[in-house]
């Protein structure tokens, strides 16, 4: 180890890439050590996959260099990466399930033998690569009829197995189970022993201050910090993942002094123990009209799932919505958007807008019944409702008839916005509502937000950015790996007090765990 | 951007761009008006207006065909059965039309009420392809594959595999009067294609269907009916079948359930994305399809009149499909 | 699918799956990979109870025999269903097979061969090509070389009014006449392509390339494996099936195939890829089930027609509702699969 420490294994330097004209990594430099285990942490969209993308070769760089074993490399592709040396695992099992686990760990690799695989020598070295890392399977078993756990860690026997000189593991352990990430945890410390370097994007601390050596905080593309895990205790690691230095942690509180009003009404939404394996634990919370509750946690926390599980838009093992008294057996969006409430969803392209469509027709989608008579829409009142949004949410366009597609991120989501208040609904389900847009727009969105809940709605507030849940919440559910920890009210929600409740509950399990 | 005029960004940034959007388009526009350009200045007897009769009368039903095709192509599917329907309708038609002594199990029904009959059972087709692809969940171009394949064998079985004459008064005029100087087939084709267009641009239905092919699951989160607005789209689709079957079926003077409305399916789907509209749905172009079908017509009628053999026409005709997929391809890739 | 409020806590064996998900994974595959065997077999009993004249030698014989050229296409359209696309072009490429076949026949047996199989390849290639390196859905791609290659067809053939005759040559008659075992030489070719195409797909990292760019393209490629030339391969290996399938079937009938030759060959091909367990989504596929879902599909045909004295229509609704039986069990099995599965 000592000679292998003279130089980096793998060298980022000024790394820059722009996406039409967003800039999703800015000036980020980082050195990968042989037989270190490199922490990456971020929120979405802190740049960590645009990171991986460009060292792995699916992305190329803007600007700034990657250096492998101390030559400048230039990877134009998956391939010539692996084929370097650079291996990935990523956080879905990019695999083929359809093949044997043996075929899996060999694919493109094949062992020949006059002309055909070698599949006996496949299976006897496919079997001995998985236990030699303590996985147990039968290697001619289709990959997919095993369980996901299984799935991956097949994934870092066939990454491992080739000559790794960096391995690099996007968010493994999100779906393995506990005695699954031990395993993995110890596949790490054995190629650490081989002096492999590695990359581990989590977001899970106790891994972090398990297995990690170093850790690279990114937010908003730029590099926050680097530097040994050793110097860093939870509370600090978090309040960078967030986004707030340590010192300025007291100032922010929650603005609003009507918690006393809302606590004397009935609850309109009660949402009860729900829960589906691997992703929410028996999760409940309970909105009043002119609340808003937020959900803070970690990314992976389960926020984003909660919400979908109350829209109905995730199926679930248990639990029950309960809207104004009334408890619907359908578990569909549609009966959500029927009984009053509505969802902003996290992912703006893939899950809210229709991107060829204009303006107007997006904001309508959801409300056609209520603007047309015997099937026909109404044009009059199309035009009227949205040009009432268009106003009230100010959303810049060179008309209502611009397809959504042409507009920023900002607009586009008070598009959605606008999409959502035309339903009225009686509660809103607010899904990162101020992601990836400019600070002008998110102000206004905020304020929009605090309007409609001193106007009587009742709204779930779910935000990566911790300022804005404290800002904005009366009251704050934390959640960490699909479970509640608890729940903060009125004066006792700062950013401080749930931090210390995640890092808590994260320091409680890994002593438990020990 | 401080460093030049607003007039000069446009300029530099904006230029490029039109073009690619104007072809994109305005492409088969474009196509259709050069192509008729080019007819009256150089092709004989084009612009006498039996010859634009003529050419009306043979692209209606294919028009009729492809409105249905472009409703389901723009939720995101695809219907291969509908030469089969057209087949089916022929049959329906046919058999209930008929005489019981000239053709056996004919109903001798009266005409409107056996063209409802045969509507009825293009739209029962059409129901059917719904509910497997919406309801079940099964690929479209398997589900109207099979369809393909049954929908002309259960044609051929209503006539026992025979063609039925049909010398029908009614369904001659059908197929030679004209209107004003326009065939009735071609009244008719226009007649639902504005009925088309208003379905698809001022209802629910059409707000719904441009909304599942641009986006479906941001379509189920805003709690659209999915499964309903599928199997809708699809049954229409059987109707229109069906009619252009009709149609057919009076051209020819028979039910011909062998020949009836081969190919159609193809022909439905190259007007439809010559149209522009987007193989993948979401970008619904009525207009377009419309351009789209008569461009292929005229297409095929001049280079036969340049004496061009029909061999040459359909190797023009797959390097049109190619090249009207590219350019969207291309465009679309740029946004 | 049922969500029991204990679902949460479900035991899970050794490799972390529940049981019943195991279960259902376990039997939809089993279905989809055997279902087209297992039918043909109680199908081959019933006939030879029930239908006298159906185990016949010579109609057995008959069957192969027709079903083998369809079956050639049928073997290459495999691997391009596997492989994640569609080749409607088989058809006409099998005409364009026939015809040039027919028409070099008069310069000797090896160049009759070279030049066709190089002919129907190219067409393959050109699809493959557009299809990988301009990305375009080959759907479309595949439709447009139907009507391409029908056109040339015609173009040939004098707009359909040429007849090409083999003039007599004997060693390239032999190919479609001649008999091993008293059963005709293209089912043996046939065979031998269903196997070497199972060798392909099983046994070599081509193979293995094709199944995992069907599975998912994106992860093919970052994988590493080189997803383009799979993709122009593919189509290749399907042109030079069609064009092997109409090579043989000039050499058998001794030319005087007109231009329309093969016209819907395409569907029949794809749909026995289809009952055979290939999904129509790529990724998963057999050549075994395709040998047996062509099989089917012939045997049916025979069965309806022949054994219970139906007219050949009655076969067509008989063959599209099978079709439709199969793909909707498909479906539904793979949901059930999915939906079971805690992900």
């Amino acid at each position: 180890m000592t000679t292998a420490n003279q130089q980096p294994t793998l060298s980022v330097l000024g790394a820059s890439k722009r996406f039409a004209g967003v800039i999703a990594l800015n000036d980020v430099s980082i050195d990968l050590w042989p037989g270190e285990v490199h922490a990456l942490v971020g929120e979405n969209g802190a740049g960590k996959s645009t990171l991986i993308k460009l060292i792995t070769g699916v992305y190329q760089l803007d600007e700034g260099e990657v250096r492998y074993q101390g030559e400048v490399a230039h990877f134009r592709s998956p391939r010539d990466a692996q084929l370097a040396g650079i291996q990935t695992i990523y956080q879905e099992v990019h695999l083929a399930p359809q093949l044997s686990v043996a075929r899996n760990v060999f694919l493109g690799r094949e062992p020949h033998r006059w002309g055909s695989i070698d599949l006996r020598r496949m299976n006897r070295e496919s079997a001995e690569i998985l236990a030699r890392y303590g996985i147990v399977a039968d290697v001619k078993r289709p990959l997919g009829e095993l369980g996901l756990g299984v799935q991956q860690m097949v994934a870092v026997a066939r990454a491992v197995s080739a000559d790794a000189g960096v391995v690099i593991m996007d968010e493994p352990t999100s779906s393995l189970e506990p005695r699954e990430v031990d395993k993995l945890l110890n596949v790490v410390g054995l190629l650490k022993e081989q002096g492999v370097a590695i990359v581990y994007v989590s977001h899970k601390l106790d891994e972090i201050f398990r297995a990690c050596d170093k850790v690279t905080v990114l937010r908003d593309g730029k590099l926050v910090s680097t530097g040994p895990v050793a110097e860093l205790n939870r509370l600090q690691l978090i309040s960078r993942m967030l986004g707030r230095d340590a010192s300025d942690l007291e100032t922010s509180r929650t603005q609003f002094g009507r918690d006393s009003e809302i606590a004397a009404e009935e609850p309109v939404l009660v949402v009860k123990d729900l829960a589906r394996r691997l992703v929410l634990d028996d999760i409940s919370l309970v909105v009043r009209p002119g609340e808003v509750v937020g959900l803070a946690g970690l990314l992976g926390s389960g926020r984003s799932e909660t919400a979908k599980a109350i829209f109905g838009a995730m199926p679930l093992d248990a639990g029950s919505v309960t809207m104004n008294g009334h408890t619907y057996a359908r578990n569909t969006p549609a009966s959500r958007i029927h009984s009053g409430v509505a969802l902003l969803p996290e992912d703006r392209k893939v899950e809210g807008i229709i991107p060829g469509m204009s303006i107007k027709d997006n904001i309508a989608l959801a409300s056609l019944d209520q603007l047309s008579r015997a099937g026909f829409v109404s044009r009059k009142k199309q035009d009227e409702i949205v040009d009432i949004f268009m106003k009230r949410l100010r959303i810049k366009a060179s008309g209502p008839d611009q397809k959504v597609q042409e507009l920023s991120g900002g607009n586009q989501q008070k598009v959605l916005l606008a999409r959502l208040l035309c339903l009225n609904p009686k509660v809103l389900l607010l899904d990162e509502p101020t992601r990836g847009i400019d600070v002008g727009a998110k102000a206004e969105v905020q304020a929009l937000v605090a309007e409609l809940a001193a106007k009587g709605m009742g709204v779930v507030l779910i935000s990566s950015e911790l300022e804005e849940v404290v800002e904005g919440s009366d009251t704050v559910l934390v959640l960490r790996d699909g479970a509640a920890l608890g729940s903060l009210f009125g004066d006792e929600i700062s950013e401080d007090a749930i931090m210390t409740m995640i890092a808590g509950a994260a320091a409680d399990e890994s002593e438990a765990a020990h | 951007m401080t460093a030049v005029t607003p007039g000069e960004v446009t300029s530099r940034i904006r230029a490029p761009r039109i073009t690619a959007d104007w072809v994109r388009d305005k492409g088969v526009y474009i196509a259709l008006v050069l192509l008729i350009v080019f007819n009256v200045l150089f092709t004989p007897h084009f612009n006498e207006f039996s010859n634009v009769q003529l050419i009306m009368r043979q692209v209606a039903a294919v028009l009729i065909v492809s409105l249905g095709m472009l409703m389901v192509i723009g939720t995101g599917g695809i219907d291969l059965s509908v030469g089969a329907t057209m087949a089916i309708a022929g049959s329906v038609l046919g058999l209930a039309v008929s005489d019981g002594a000239a053709v056996s199990g004919g109903l001798g029904l009266d005409l409107t009420l056996s063209i409802i009959l045969a509507i009825l059972a293009g739209l029962l087709v059409g129901l059917f392809n719904g509910f497997v692809v919406g309801v079940l969940g099964v690929q479209p171009l398997v589900a109207t594959l099979s369809l393909l394949v049954a929908g002309r064998g259960l044609a051929l079985v209503l006539t026992s595999g025979g063609l039925v004459q049909l010398f029908i008064p009614g369904l001659n005029k059908l197929s030679v009067n004209n209107l004003w100087g326009l065939p009735y087939v071609i009244v008719i084709a226009l007649v639902l294609v504005a009925i088309v267009a208003v379905l698809v641009r001022r209802t629910t239905f059409g707000y719904r269907l441009v909304a599942i092919g641009g986006n479906r699951r941001a379509s189920v989160l805003a709690g659209l009916p999915v499964r309903r607005t599928i199997i809708t789209v699809y049954a229409l689709s059987g109707a229109l079948a069906a009619i252009a079957g009709i149609i057919a079926t009076a051209r020819t003077h028979a039910a011909d359930p062998s020949y009836l409305g081969l190919g159609y399916e193809l022909n439905a789907i190259t007007a439809v994305v010559v149209g522009g509209s987007a193989l993948a749905g979401g970008k619904v172009r009525v207009l377009g399809t419309v351009a789209g079908a008569v461009l292929m017509q005229v297409l095929t009628s001049t280079l036969a009149a340049h004496n061009y053999k029909d061999s040459q026409t359909e190797i023009v005709q797959a390097a049109i499909i190619i090249a009207a997929v590219y350019i969207q391809r291309s465009s679309r890739s740029s946004e | 699918m049922t969500a029991t409020p204990g679902a949460v806590h479900v035991a899970t064996d050794e490799t972390g799956v529940t049981a019943g998900a195991a279960r259902a994974k376990a039997f939809a595959s089993l279905v989809s990979r055997s279902g087209a065997v297992a039918v043909l077999v109680v199908l081959l009993i019933i006939g030879a109870i029930f239908d006298k004249g159906f185990i016949h030698l010579d109609n057995l014989r008959n069957i192969a025999l027709s079903a083998s050229y369809i079956g050639l296409i049928t073997a290459g359209m495999t691997f391009v269903i596997i492989s994640g696309g569609i080749d409607l072009s088989v058809g006409s490429v099998f005409a364009l097979g026939v015809l040039t076949s027919a028409f070099m026949s008069e310069y000797g047996s090896f160049w009759t061969i070279v030049v066709t199989l190089a002919c129907c390849a190219a067409a393959g290639l050109l699809q493959g090509a557009i299809i990988a390196w301009l990305r375009l859905p080959p759907f479309i791609v595949t439709f447009a070389g139907l009507t391409a290659a029908r056109g040339l067809v015609y173009y040939m053939t004098q707009e359909g009014n040429l007849v090409p005759k083999v003039p007599g040559h004997k060693s390239f008659e032999t190919l479609g006449q001649g008999t091993l075992f008293t059963i005709g030489w293209p089912v043996w070719i046939c065979l031998i392509v269903f196997a070497v195409g199972w060798w392909l797909l099983n046994r070599t990292a081509f193979g293995q390339a094709v199944q995992t760019v069907g599975g998912n393209d994106t992860a093919a490629e970052l994988m590493g494996l080189p997803v383009k030339r799979v993709k122009v391969l593919v189509y290749v290996i399907s042109g030079l099936c069609a064009g092997l399938a109409g090579i043989l079937l000039t050499a058998s009938s001794g030319g005087g195939n007109e231009a329309r030759v093969g016209d819907q060959y395409e569907l029949t091909a794809i749909a026995a890829v289809v009952i055979g367990g290939t999904l129509l989504s790529g990724g998963v596929g057999s050549m075994v089930g395709s040998l047996a879902g062509i099989t089917l599909w012939f045997v049916i045909d025979n069965l309806v027609t022949q054994g219970l004295q139906f007219n050949p229509q009655d076969e067509l609704v008989v063959s599209g509702g099978f079709l439709l039986v199969v793909v909707v069990l498909q479906t539904l099995l793979s949901r059930r699969a999915a939906t079971v599965e805690v992900h």
